[in-house]
């Protein structure tokens, strides 16, 4: 259990990072972005770059923060023997993937343009996932004390 | 569990780092490319063309690549002209550039397609502009985006690198925008057909259309 959300925690820090540089990038921080090649550009520029008016990286950012900060909650030792956190943490990582598994769509299909950041955030979202789907199976196998 | 928040914080403050680091270290696009030239030298280049050059009719188009009728005409009135103009030995199509002050990367983006040009590839990276013109939209540098239109366009990147960075067409844009200057063109696109101003209510496939059997007619 621990070390499942220490690892979420790690991922989830990492993809905050990720989606906080691309969010900066949406606010017009730092100008161009460094990704090798056009694709970043060419993603963050498409009409599919905004969802509901606001910059899809800035989802990122708040979910990542939300995973995070559930995972930081978890390790707590108040929390950590309850099952609350994994079952938070299982329903947040199948939210990301499906969110990121949609841009990905999106990317390889209709702007037909890679992002190597957003490859990047889908990649550390997946990973993520696995491991608190993981945990929750776990779980279930071997009964904790419900939160 | 404390070396897994020392190990944590570690992390964090190294990102931060990256991140810092990724925002500032932000390449401009070249001054030579972007910016009218001090000295301006006429190379004698007077627009790339597509079509015959025994063709009746010669439209010459003063454009700005960050303009957004511009890239609506490249993109809805062009295919039509090209079937039923160019491709049927009617009409030779000349562009020339026309960067208007506000644009800020009007001119780096006519670089763009002089570079191509040079590579044989004007029309192709013309058309990467047009179609893709988000990159227009933004005000952010379209340096990256215009290294992926060079691409799909075929082009040698570092042939294209190379001629970008020189900033060596830079006075053959500069020479046709004061042509287009002394021709009295106040806006883009502008047309001349013959050598004769546009000055229909809008420059269509069919406007042209028409102007060109008008013309064609008349000299049979």
């Amino acid at each position: 259990m621990t070390r499942h959300r220490q690892t979420i925690a790690v991922l989830a820090l990492l993809g905050w990072f990720v989606a906080l540089y691309l969010w900066l990038h949406a606010l017009g921080v730092g100008g161009e972005l460094k990704c090798g090649t056009g694709g970043c550009d060419t993603v963050q520029t498409s009409r599919w770059a905004e969802f509901l008016g606001v910059p899809v990286a800035f989802y990122g950012v708040v979910g990542y923060a939300a995973i995070l900060a559930v995972a930081l909650m978890g390790l707590q030792p108040a929390w950590l023997e309850r099952r609350g956190p994994t079952v938070l943490l299982a329903a947040l990582a199948t939210g990301g993937v499906l969110f990121s598994g949609w841009l990905t769509y999106l990317e390889v299909f209709i702007i037909q343009a890679i992002c190597r950041w957003c490859v990047t955030s889908a990649a550390i979202m997946t990973v993520l996932w696995g491991v608190a789907v993981h945990e929750w199976a776990v779980g279930r196998t071997h009964p904790r004390p419900t939160a | 569990m404390n070396r897994f928040y020392v190990m944590l914080g570690t992390l964090a403050v190294a990102f931060c780092g990256l991140l810092i680091y990724l925002l500032k270290t932000n390449p401009a696009a070249p001054r030579a490319a972007t910016e009218a030239p001090v000295a301006v030298l006429d190379d004698g280049f007077r627009g790339d063309t597509l079509g015959s050059n025994a063709a009746p009719v010669e439209i010459a188009e003063y454009s700005d690549f960050e303009c957004p009728y511009c890239a609506n005409f490249a993109t809805i009135q062009m295919p039509t002209i090209k079937d039923q103009l160019i491709a049927t030995g009617k009409v030779r199509w000349r562009y020339r550039d026309f960067p208007l002050p506000g644009h800020k990367y009007s001119r780096y983006a006519a670089h763009a397609a002089q570079c191509a040009g040079e590579q044989g590839k004007f029309w192709e990276m013309h058309d990467q502009l047009f179609y893709h013109h988000s990159w227009a939209q933004t005000g952010r540098n379209p340096t990256s985006m215009f290294r992926d239109f060079a691409r799909a366009a075929g082009l040698d990147l570092a042939r294209y690198d190379a001629c970008m960075e020189s900033g060596r067409f830079a006075s053959r844009i500069e020479v046709s925008r004061r042509e287009g200057e002394q021709r009295l063109v106040d806006g883009t696109p502008t047309f001349f057909v013959n050598g004769v101003k546009f000055t229909g209510p809008r420059p269509t496939s069919d406007a042209f259309k028409a102007i060109v059997d008008s013309l064609t007619a008349r000299r049979k």
